[in-house]
């Protein structure tokens, strides 16, 4: 065959997953020196990933990162296929035959567990599932989240549990202009909750949340920010990671929690959210349901910057009917593609997918949370692809093949003899196009559509 | 709201910042970079990756600073994107040692 790449012999690249990952490796193909045509599969009928169905409803200007993804998709080398699943709808091994790469970009879908006795009691929760509910993800519109308990636990102190807690913390007049799930919008309208707590294996030093986040808890139209002032006391170690010229972030994180415990209580609010510190989880009892959480509290360990929390045998217990963890997520594996279990992850050297030993595996790549771990936030991703992607074409010459690939028409020929329904991007922009109407006469910016069927039948 | 690129970036341009933007917000010239506020979505990656603390959310961003809003916007608007990291400027570390970083 003509050199790969060529107009004569363009390269064919299925990328598995529409999230930012997904669509940032479609970019650098399309703009790289290379002919290149993209298949984006996904799973759902909606493109995005986690900007659709992550980002918090009240985090509009995050979610404009669309824009740009709507205008990768304009590109005639781009082309979505939505609404099939990979691993159940076609193969991995039927991608590697219609194309000449495939890049897994499909995320870590579940969440890593507490491990501990009463974990899977009535009421104790993911913080995906709750994400996904107030962002009307098909996966999870029928879960039940019983907020008439007036105490509810969060354990996390990273970007997921600040949006949980802030979401859960909100009036509904905070909310009822933003897209939200319509559900998810009436349950948070009976909410009794009066405390929100919100726990951190580590010090307040060490809080993963960033500062904009953090003095979003400061705004709260109906809700107290509570950190008690000998929770903000630090040893040498943690004292020394603050001095560290380079450590803007935390720092600004610890000055924001000092300047929330100096504040009058206002009581006219009738909400608190208190981030509490160094305590883990050690046990959820309850009968049927979740009634009392204990925690472990701890010390810290270690040098500078390496510090490890370590249990102290001193307990407290908090009362509470419902509890989320927010502690990570975790990737799920592929059939056909190595997996690295406790991990999480695709073994990979740079986004070139490898077996457990290392050896590469061919026609495989991987960008994204299941590339490197459920870390960073939308932009990361863009690096991550883009070196994933450099290495794909540093590859190139490799990935010819003796005969043609049929990319696009190939795949749309086997899901067609299974009968399974595929969606194109202007179909999409039909959904798109409607979620936006029916959420004019509300006042928010869309209503989505949480079932697949429901997708499924606006499409003319 | 926006993000800021101020004076610490003159002399350096590192540009660490402009692999992990989301949206391709980042313009230049010879001295330096700027963030097209209609652009930034405000996700604040760029922050942390910035090796001389140059970059400041509007929240945070000193008074002596302000008037970087207004050159940021202008510049933005009449400069080129930049969407690749680039070499830094010659002398960027030295600039970076002067700035105590």
């Amino acid at each position: 065959m003509a050199n790969l790449g060529t107009e004569q012999n363009p390269l064919l690249v299925a990328i598995v997953g529409s999230g930012p990952s997904g669509f940032y490796a479609a970019e650098a193909l399309i703009k790289s020196e290379f002919e290149v045509n993209v298949d984006i599969i996904e799973r759902l009928p909606s493109p995005y990933g986690l900007v659709r169905s992550g980002v918090a409803p009240d985090h509009p200007k995050l979610k404009t990162a669309i824009n740009l993804y709507k205008k990768i998709a304009d590109d005639p080398h781009f082309n979505l296929i939505a609404n099939v699943t990979v691993g159940r709808d076609i193969s991995i091994e039927d991608l590697r035959k219609t194309h000449h790469a495939v890049i897994l970009t499909y995320g870590a879908e579940t969440d890593r567990k507490l491990g501990v006795p009463g974990e899977d009691l009535k009421g104790s929760h993911t913080a995906t599932e709750f994400v996904g509910w107030y962002n009307g993800h098909p996966d999870y519109r029928e879960l039940e989240f019983d907020l008439s308990q007036d105490t509810a636990v969060i354990i996390g102190q990273g970007n997921v549990a600040a949006d949980v807690s802030r979401i859960l913390s909100k009036t509904v007049d905070e909310l009822k202009h933003t897209d939200i799930a319509q559900h998810a919008l009436d349950v948070l309208a009976e909410s009794k909750l009066k405390e929100i707590h919100v726990i951190g294996r580590r010090g307040p030093a060490q809080a993963k949340f960033t500062p904009k986040e953090l003095r979003e808890f400061g705004e709260l139209s109906d809700c107290n920010p509570i950190i008690l002032e000998e929770d903000l006391q630090l040893n040498d170690e943690s004292k020394k990671e603050l001095e560290e010229k380079t450590n803007v972030t935390n720092r600004k994180v610890y000055d924001q929690f000092c300047e929330y415990s100096k504040r009058e209580l206002d009581s006219s609010k009738s909400k608190k959210c208190f981030f509490r510190f160094l305590m883990g989880p050690q046990e959820i009892i309850g009968n049927n349901q979740i009634e009392k959480l204990i925690l472990e509290k701890n010390e810290l360990s270690g040098e500078p910057f390496k510090q490890s929390a370590k249990g102290t045998n001193e307990t407290i217990e908090i009362n509470t009917g419902i509890l989320f963890r927010s502690i990570g997520y975790h990737g799920i594996p592929m059939p056909g593609v190595p997996f690295h279990e406790s991990w999480g992850t695709i073994p990979n050297e740079k986004g070139r997918v490898t077996e457990n030993d290392g050896a590469v595996v061919e026609q495989l790549y991987t960008g994204g949370w299941i590339k490197r771990g459920p870390s960073g936030i939308i932009g990361t991703n863009r690096a991550c692809s883009v070196e994933t992607v450099t290495n794909l074409l540093n590859d190139i010459e490799k990935l010819n093949t003796e005969t043609k690939k049929h990319g696009a028409k190939e795949i749309y020929s086997k899901l067609d003899s299974k009968n399974v329904r595929h969606i194109n991007f202007a179909e999409w922009s039909q959904i798109d196009t409607k979620e936006i109407e029916h959420g004019e006469p509300k006042g928010k910016p869309r209503e989505k559509y949480t079932s697949i069927e429901e997708m499924l039948s606006v499409i003319k | 709201m926006t993000t800021i690129v101020t004076d610490n970036c003159k002399g350096c341009r590192f540009t660490d910042c402009v692999s992990v933007c989301p949206v391709a917000c980042f313009h230049y010239d010879d001295e330096m970079l700027y963030i097209d506020p209609d652009v930034c979505i405000d996700c604040s990656a760029c922050l942390p990756e910035c090796p001389v603390q140059a970059i400041y959310e509007l929240d945070d961003l000193p008074e002596d600073k302000e008037h970087w809003i207004e050159i940021n916007a202008e510049k933005a608007a009449e400069l080129p994107v930049i969407e690749e990291q680039i070499e830094p400027l010659p002398g960027a570390e030295e600039r970076k040692a002067e700035l105590g970083l």
